[in-house]
């Protein structure tokens, strides 16, 4: 379309100009269907003698279930069966437990206490949705209501109510130690100490709805050969095919999962809710089910992206160069996990957004609260987050009184710096993206500004990974017995400095934690070390001891950002916990493979990513 | 549940069928008569995309009540092409990206027939009122509004 | 379950089920509360044909407009243009092909805009019982209400004496932060009996007496309507809801009232 605009004059050696599709107008491959109306989303698929589930919701943020009482439901009209928690098989879960990321905690159907208003409590399949509606409103659940809290900083109060008892402090485990991701990079009061200015500044971004046109939903039918098909509007179809399956307690070699016509998504449609419900009806009536959220429904118990407060602390030189800058972030999760522990971990990879800071620290809490559990939305983790420090970037330059666009440059990060997440920045672009955009606008930089690049000036000692401080605050549970403060390096005894090195040298960048995640030297201009596997995690709950490295020493990056780290495996009542395979890349007789276990697919093979099904980065 | 016998002109072919009590007529068109071309969005008026034509007039098959077609002309976009040949609007939207996910897009069809119906060379302010109760989420209404300038063989943003 | 009857008039349909049941206009609203299963009581009464209901005619120095006309009714008809800038503010354009007036007047807060302009023209209804009564008197009384509205008759106002004003977040169809209407008769650049009216300020449509006052004999300038603004939201509570809270209604209502008398800062 004319309005794209090609910048081909920029970075022009880095490509082949040889593009066949980009900039030229062409058709969707899938169009025609759209413009004929044929497009087969979940719902354009008939059945016959196709039943209908609809689901009794919590009234109520907070309250324990006393009873359900659902005799007069049962005899209503239309009623074929009424659904409760006792009917799903291995009724908890955790979304990202098929990348063994988190705690199983989350029922598909309640029965003991209600977290999030909306939350199901009971389902009735029907043979019109209007009766499976009117029997809904006929069941009677007996709740006592629970004191609430709706917002993630009262929710770490010690006398919060408890929102989620998988978490008892209501906060996320990471790396079974803190109860939030830690990201150190140098030593950001060092930094405060020497700048001229303090510029510090709240955010906060309120849940988004994604709004699809249509809503979430699926249809279940038994078929021939002892399989379920699934004609669903998931996003993610093997997500989905894996969560039933666990749910159920089923082999996924049973389930036939059809999707991939998405009446939009925009992150809404992962969270694998209405799959395993309509599923589990079509395996209880032995019929075709239809579970299809309403408009309302899709706004009330639709996951949103969540909400975010964000605090930021800069220390900044009086020629507006930013010498430190430290986050707090709370990410509302609502009652239950679904994806924010894993947004989080994207934010803190990001953190401090596409700037070269010398010092940097984050604190960033996943908070369980009585809200609608949060989910994924276009760029989560990083949208937020983004919108506090471009918020903030203006501050400090109406601060240190630098035009704000020459403010970007002067901080932006470069070809070869080290991020705080200790990865080496390439393809870098702000610069050149604020130039374009001072010429856009008319808004005029300096001749100086105007001759920087993202190419030149980075690396050196900007490649460094500086000696960083280490503190140990915030360990799990330690919230509940008293206030403590939630920023970075407040008060805290210092847990021992990690010396400085630069990439390449085994001391703090992250060692890779399986073969698949190694990164491609050639490509990255990055030396990892020579198999250096992870320390086995420590049992939950027995906090590490401070490490106190002798410069030089490798230590487990347990404060540095890293890709999400495995939980040590939980028991729980239904899975009982299967040894693990160790996970080190280096490890020489893998268990073998094994596919009975159904919901573990591509998931736990050895030698395979745990987070990946595929391999990426090569 | 008592059944009632409503007979309607469905893109012109006649079209006889049961309705059951308080049944809508998006529900009517999609399961009773099978043609799933309009969509459901809410349910409560507010989207749009089960949007038909009703004796002419664009309206929302969600809100209403099956049983009131009765002898009345039905209009949606599966009967929008000729056979093999498809409608202008549907080629302009195909052409000017007026769609992605698509779920909006039969609703957006008929709202947009329903106004080069009775204006032929609508203006851009015309385009956007009579598609102002249409809610699409994925493309943004520019490619929409484009296409349907397109379709009745006015420049667009595009083509200048 | 809901049951559906069709009958051939007004008057069977008030009776039916002795007033129980409910009768469906446009169904803008009444098949939501079907879709949703939030009928209170689900039994639905409709007649045959409208056609009858539908007029739009001239009657003296009045307009009788049917309870059956729709939103499309009133922008093709010649005889209210006046009323045109308000239908046109309701809904989207397929809304407007089923939304009638006799619907408005039962909508209930934050719609019924079209009921907002209809009680600034002096609306006189006429019921199913063959009766008549002012649309004042049965908005203050309308969840009781078990008459059917046949007809409504408004004055027909003259030059730019009505103005209308819809306040709302999002353009061109959202719904109402607040509706304004005031019919201005004027003699001698005086104005005499105004009347003026809002929605979404309270749970129906209403007058603003005090402000009506204020404006008796005084002209359309900043001075003439001060004591108007001073007086726009006397004896109002206005709701909170997803829109704007009653306080927010209550600090800008003064503002818009200004606007809709003096025609300025009008964004549509
Ligand atoms: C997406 C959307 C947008 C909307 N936007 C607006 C807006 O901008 N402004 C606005 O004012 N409204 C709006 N509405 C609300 C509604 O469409 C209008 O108020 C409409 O005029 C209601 O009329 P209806 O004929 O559809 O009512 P129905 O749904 O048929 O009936 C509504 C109520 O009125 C009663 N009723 C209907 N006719 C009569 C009669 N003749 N006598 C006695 N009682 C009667 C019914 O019994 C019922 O209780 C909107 C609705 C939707 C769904
Ligand atoms: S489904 Fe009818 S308007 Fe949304
Ligand atoms: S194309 Fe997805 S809603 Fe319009």
């Amino acid at each position: 379309m004319s309005s794209v605009e090609f910048r081909k004059d920029l970075f022009a050696d880095e490509r082949d100009d040889n593009l066949q599709e980009i900039g030229k107008p062409t058709r969707r491959q899938d169009i025609l269907g759209h413009v004929t109306g044929r497009s087969p989303y979940y719902d354009d698929h008939l059945f016959d003698g196709l039943l209908h589930m609809r689901c009794v919701r919590s009234p109520h943020h907070h309250a324990r279930i006393r009873s359900i009482d659902t005799s007069q439901a049962e005899r209503m009209p239309g009623v074929v069966r009424v659904v409760l928690a006792r009917d799903v098989p291995n009724n908890l879960n955790t979304l990202l437990s098929l990348i063994n990321f988190g705690k199983d905690e989350e029922k598909l159907i309640q029965d003991t206490k209600v977290a999030y208003a909306g939350e199901p409590v009971a389902a009735i399949i029907a043979e019109t949705e209007g009766q499976a509606r009117a029997a809904c409103a006929a069941v009677r659940v007996d709740y006592e209501v629970l004191p609430h809290v709706l917002d993630p900083e009262a929710s770490l109060r010690p006398d919060a109510p408890v929102v989620n008892e998988v978490y008892p402090n209501n906060t996320f485990d990471y790396h079974d130690l803190y109860d939030h991701q830690k990201l150190r990079f140098g030593d950001v009061e060092k930094g405060f100490s020497e700048a001229d200015h303090i510029v510090e500044g709240e955010y906060q971004m309120s849940p988004i709805e994604q709004a699809p046109i249509e809503t979430c939903g699926a249809i279940a039918a038994p078929e021939t050969n002892d399989r379920f098909v699934c004609y669903t509007s998931t996003q993610a179809l093997f997500f989905s095919l894996g969560t039933t399956a666990k749910l159920l307690n089923m082999p996924s070699s049973r389930l036939h999962f059809v999707g991939g016509t998405v009446g939009g998504g925009f992150g809404g449609k992962v969270d694998s809710i209405v799959e395993p419900l309509s599923v589990l009806g079509a395996v209880l009536t032995g019929r075709p089910v239809k579970f299809m959220w309403d408009r309302a429904e899709e706004m009330q118990v639709g996951a949103p992206r969540g909400a975010e407060r964000w605090r930021i602390k800069d220390g900044v030189a009086r020629d507006g160069r930013i010498l430190a800058r430290a986050f707090t972030g709370f990410f509302d999760a609502g009652a239950y996990t679904r994806l924010s522990s894993y947004a989080i971990i994207k934010c803190t990879g990001h953190i401090p957004g596409p700037y070269s800071i010398p010092n940097v620290a984050s604190n960033v809490y996943c908070v369980f609260t009585n809200r609608t559990p949060a989910t994924a939305m276009r760029g989560f983790g990083i949208t937020g987050v983004d919108f506090a420090i471009e918020c903030h970037m203006d501050k400090v330059a109406e601060t240190v009184g630098l035009n704000p666009i020459e403010l970007r440059i002067l901080n932006a990060y470069r070809d070869g710096d080290m991020k705080p997440h200790r990865r080496l920045a390439k393809n870098t672009a702000l610069i050149e993206c604020c130039q374009v955009a001072s010429q856009k606008s008319g808004w005029a930089i300096s001749a100086d500004a105007a001759r920087q690049s993202s190419l030149a000036g980075g690396g050196g000692t900007r490649a460094e990974i500086p000696e960083s401080l280490t503190d140990s605050v915030g360990r799990i549970g330690e919230r509940r017995r008293a206030d403590i403060p939630t920023e970075p390096g407040a008060g805290a005894p210092s847990r021992g400095r990690v010396a400085a090195g630069t990439q390449g040298i085994p001391i703090v960048a992250a060692a890779p934690q399986d073969e698949d995640m190694i990164t491609d030297p050639a490509r990255m201009g990055f030396r990892h070390a020579p198999a250096a596997p992870p320390q086995p995690r420590a049992t939950p709950s027995t906090p590490v001891p401070p490490a106190v490295a002798p410069t030089g020493t490798p230590v487990p990056s347990q404060q540095a950002a890293a890709p999400p780290q495995p939980a040590s495996p939980q028991p729980s009542a239904s899975q009982p916990a299967a040894p693990q395979p160790p996970q080190a890349p280096s490890d020489p007789a893998p268990a073998p493979y094994k596919p009975e276990q159904p919901f573990s697919r591509g998931v736990k093979r050895p030698g395979v990513s745990r987070f990946l099904s595929g391999s990426r980065r090569r | 549940m008592t059944k009632k016998p409503v007979q309607f002109r469905l893109n012109g072919s006649p079209a006889a069928v049961f309705v059951d009590e308080g049944q809508n007529l998006l529900d009517l068109l999609r399961r009773g008569v099978g043609d799933l071309s309009p969509k459901y969005g809410c349910g409560q008026g507010t989207c749009g995309s089960c949007t038909v034509i009703i004796d002419g007039e664009p309206r929302l098959s969600c809100l209403t009540l099956a049983e009131t077609v009765e002898g009345q002309q039905v209009e949606t976009t599966n009967g929008l092409a000729d056979g093999p040949d498809l409608h202008a609007l549907q080629e302009a939207f195909m052409e000017n990206f007026a769609a992605q996910c698509g779920y909006c897009t039969p609703g957006m069809l008929m709202a947009a027939k329903a106004l080069l119906d009775r204006t032929p060379r609508p203006s851009r302010e015309e385009i956007v009122e009579a598609i102002s109760g249409n809610i699409c989420r994925c493309t943004g209404y520019e490619p929409i509004i484009d296409a349907i300038l397109a379709a009745s063989g006015q420049p667009t943003r595009r083509t200048g | 379950m809901v049951t559906v009857t069709t009958v051939d008039t007004l008057q069977e349909a008030a009776a039916s089920s002795a007033g129980q049941a409910v009768f469906l206009g446009g169904g803008t609203l009444v098949m939501r509360s079907v879709n949703y299963g939030e009928l209170s009581v689900p039994q639905i009464v409709r007649l045959r044909s409208v056609a009858a209901l539908r007029s739009i005619r001239a009657d003296g120095t009045r307009i009788v407009i049917g309870a059956a006309a729709t939103m499309g009714d009133i922008l093709r008809s010649s005889e209210v243009s006046f009323l045109h800038p308000v239908a046109r503010q309701i809904g989207g354009p397929a809304i407007r092909n089923m939304a009638t007036v006799g619907g408005n007047i039962f909508a209930p807060h934050p719609y019924g805009d079209f009921a907002v302009a209809l009680l600034a023209l002096d609306a006189k209804l006429r019921l199913s019982d063959g009766s008549e009564t002012d649309l004042e008197s049965l908005l203050a009384a309308r969840d009781n209400e078990k008459r059917l509205v046949e007809s409504v008759s408004i004055a027909r106002p003259a030059g730019d004496d009505f103005r209308f004003r819809k306040v709302s977040r999002v353009k061109p169809k959202g719904v109402s932060v607040m509706s304004l209407a005031a019919w201005l008769p004027r003699s001698a650049g005086r104005i005499s009996g105004a009347r003026i009216a809002f929605g979404a300020m309270a749970p129906t449509p209403v007058r603003v007496r005090a402000a009506e006052a204020a404006l008796e004999g005084a002209t359309l300038d900043e001075n003439g309507i001060a004591g108007a603004l001073a007086a726009a939201t006397q004896g109002l509570t206005p709701p909170d809801d997803g829109l704007a809270s009653g306080w927010y209604r209550s600090q800008v209502a003064p503002v818009h009232l200004k606007r809709l008398l003096l025609g300025e800062g009008s964004r549509t």
